[in-house]
């Protein structure tokens, strides 16, 4: 089955009397259970891919396809309603709702969901020892250092099960160890749940955990290689 | 359910996230809820105050004449003692007090000045429970019986006529053949009374004594009645016309004096006006509140809706927001006000700038007066303009871009 598929997207953004491209006739095909990263120089498109493929962002033409589902063309309310059941996020840049504990940010998903407590609390517990923040459940974000905040999203991204969860640098702020527990989290949930992965990167470390590599240049795709893990 | 639950969450907290701002947004709120109902109380008191002096003046709550009398108000139009049901219905207790009265036209004259004037027989005993006639007289005595032969005049027709305590005057009226009666009278007592005009109006003796001079027997020309609370006259209104027949009319104080019921209507405008106006005060402070708030957090407004909370839900988010401040500042202001009118219980002194007021009937002591319907209303105001208020904040928050929070700055 496929998990994603882009048509033909290109996105340009307009800055100034300047059009940057973001996306460039991108046409890509993720299978559910696949493990994706994509690759890119800094300003490659590779967030803008990601916000297009989680329905954040509208491309200017072609077509996304989610689960079997046209998103392109969905309200917001739609788009908000499937993001909700179907993705989990972890941006670039900003995360974590300031005012909420680690553990009710990893619970905000669920409880918008409409989940019971109990459940909610079970599995934010759970998911944040997975992550190595047990201790720290009741920290406010600003509390917590970079690498613990990229650990919450993380944890916030996984905690629903989601059917496939897309990470923009999830490992940036993360000491080699961590990074590396959670790679060998998120290939365990891949094997386990068949959860498809699309992890936007330039840290060697995670590529070497992908069974798909696809490299972007300027927001067209250059590369498209399967590697053996 | 669960959406509830934390939309309260973060509402609350975001709410005491920049504690200056709330706690003044608050001090502001509570002010002004305050200011709306210390000055409703004031306003309140000082109506109900004349009202109740204009009750007290003659008219009691309910009033009972022959069906022409308001008319044509004359000896003629009279009315036999109650008796029968309606006798029964005066008995009721819920009617407080009730007492017969002549009411007539007639001229006074002292050997100075004569004046048009209105001559009420009253019976003092009854009366007292009634009208003002029950206070001290200014100088001399009050009337003691249905026989007492004395009359009661005001301070100010006693100055207009160049009379004084134990002068004798002269009433003169008509009895219902039209003829011609007078009789001297001496002056037993002078009164005041809070609405100057009665002071010139009205003039007394006792009730038998009237009769007699008017020929008229037993009959009396109105039967005034007095119930609970004047607000609240219309169960006494209904049982009494039940029991009154045909050929009588009774009438609610309001329809007696359309000024005074008239002066209550408009009150309850001028107090609606009034808080409204308060709340446009505080609107512009809610708001501009508001609207810094919801644009300090683009960037976690972005993220939930990125994280798939729906519009609808950020926008109650901010509405709920808004509106656990308002509660905040209502219930402040709502205890500072309650507590302010019960530490005023005893009245207020107004006689310093009340001198010029005694013509709109306004008396010197002012009573607030905090009701619970206004209360009500100032609250339901506060809550119901508020949400419209916040609604714009609000909208502009529901539809920021998911994409603006979490793409770097
Ligand atoms: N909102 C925007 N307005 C203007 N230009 C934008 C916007 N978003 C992205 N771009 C531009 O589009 C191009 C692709 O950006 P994108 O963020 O997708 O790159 P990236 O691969 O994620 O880079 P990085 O590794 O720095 O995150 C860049 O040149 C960027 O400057
Ligand atoms: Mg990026």
């Amino acid at each position: 089955m496929t998990a994603v598929r882009c048509i033909e997207l290109c996105r340009t953004f307009i800055q100034g009397d300047q059009k940057i491209t973001g996306l460039d006739h991108v046409t890509l095909e993720v299978e559910k259970g696949e493990f994706v990263c994509l690759v890119a120089p800094s300003g490659g498109g590779k967030t803008t891919l990601l916000n297009a493929i989680g329905g954040l962002d509208r491309p200017d033409s072609g077509e996304v396809w989610v689960a079997g589902k046209r998103i392109d063309q969905l309200s917001k309310g739609a788009l908000a309603e499937m993001r909700l059941n179907n993705i989990g996020f972890v941006f670039q840049a900003y995360n974590l709702i300031p005012v909420l504990t680690a553990r009710e940010n990893v619970e905000f998903v669920m409880q918008v969901q409409g989940r019971p407590a109990k459940e909610r609390r079970e599995l934010a517990e759970n998911v944040l020892a997975e992550v190595g923040l047990t201790g720290l459940e009741d920290r406010l974000p600003a509390k917590m250092s970079g690498g613990q905040q990229q650990r919450v999203a993380v944890a916030r991204a996984i905690v629903t099960r989601p059917a496939m969860v897309l990470a923009d640098e999830p490992t940036a702020n993360l000491d080699s160890h961590t990074a590396e527990q959670l790679m060998e989290l998120f290939v365990e949930l891949n094997r386990t749940h068949k959860t498809t992965f699309i992890i936007a990167t330039h840290d060697q470390r995670v590529m070497s955990y992908a069974r798909r590599i696809v490299s972007l240049l300027d927001g067209r795709i250059v590369k498209d290689q399967q590697q053996a893990t | 359910m669960q959406v509830a639950g934390v939309v309260t969450r973060l509402a609350w907290r975001n709410l005491w996230r920049n504690h200056r701002r709330t706690l003044i947004m608050l001090g502001a709120v509570t002010v002004g809820v305050w200011a709306m109902m210390f000055m409703t109380s004031l306003l309140r008191g000082m109506v109900t105050e004349m009202v109740r002096d204009g009750i007290e003046g003659l008219p009691g709550h309910v009033q009972i004449h022959h069906r022409d009398y308001r008319d044509d108000p004359s000896v003629v139009n009279s009315l036999p003692p109650a008796s029968g049901r309606l006798r029964a219905a005066l008995d009721d207790p819920d009617v407080v007090a009730w007492t017969e009265r002549v009411r007539v036209p007639a001229v006074i004259s002292s050997e100075r000045e004569s004046r048009g004037v209105t001559l009420v027989g009253i019976d003092p005993t009854a009366e007292a429970r009634i009208s003002f006639l029950g206070d001290e007289v200014a100088v001399g005595r009050l009337l003691e019986s249905v026989d007492d032969d004395g009359v009661l005049i005001g301070r100010k027709l006693a100055e207009t006529l160049e009379t004084e305590l134990a002068k004798r005057i002269v009433l003169m009226s008509q009895d219902p053949d039209n003829e011609i009666v007078d009789r001297g009278f001496r002056i037993v007592g002078v009164f005041d009374a809070a609405i100057e005009s009665y002071e010139e109006q009205f003039v007394f003796t006792g009730r038998a004594v009237a009769q007699s001079l008017l020929r008229i027997d037993d009959r009396v020309q109105e039967i005034a009645v007095l119930g609970s609370d004047f607000r609240d006259i219309e169960p006494l209104l209904t049982h009494i016309r039940g029991a009154a027949d045909q050929r009588l009319r009774v009438d609610a104080w309001y329809e007696l004096d359309v000024y005074l019921g008239t002066m209550l209507g408009v009150m309850d405008g001028f107090v609606l006006v009034w808080i409204v106006v308060v709340f446009l005060a505080l609107s512009f402070g809610l708001v501009n509140t508001l609207v810094m708030a919801v644009f300090e957090r683009v960037r976690e407004i972005g993220l939930m809706l990125a994280l798939g909370m729906k519009p609808a839900v950020i926008l109650a988010q901010i509405l709920v927001e808004s509106v656990m401040l308002l509660v905040l500042g209502l219930f402040c202001g709502n205890v500072l006000a309650l507590v302010t009118v019960y530490w005023l219980r005893d009245g207020i002194d107004i006689s310093m700038v009340a001198e010029g007021m005694e013509l709109f009937g306004a008396a010197s002591m002012l009573y607030p007066l905090l009701t619970t319907d206004d209360m009500i209303m100032a609250n339901a105001v506060v809550i119901i303009l508020g949400i419209l208020a916040s609604l714009s904040p609000a909208w502009r928050a529901s539809r920021y871009e998911p994409i603006e929070a979490i793409s770097k700055v």
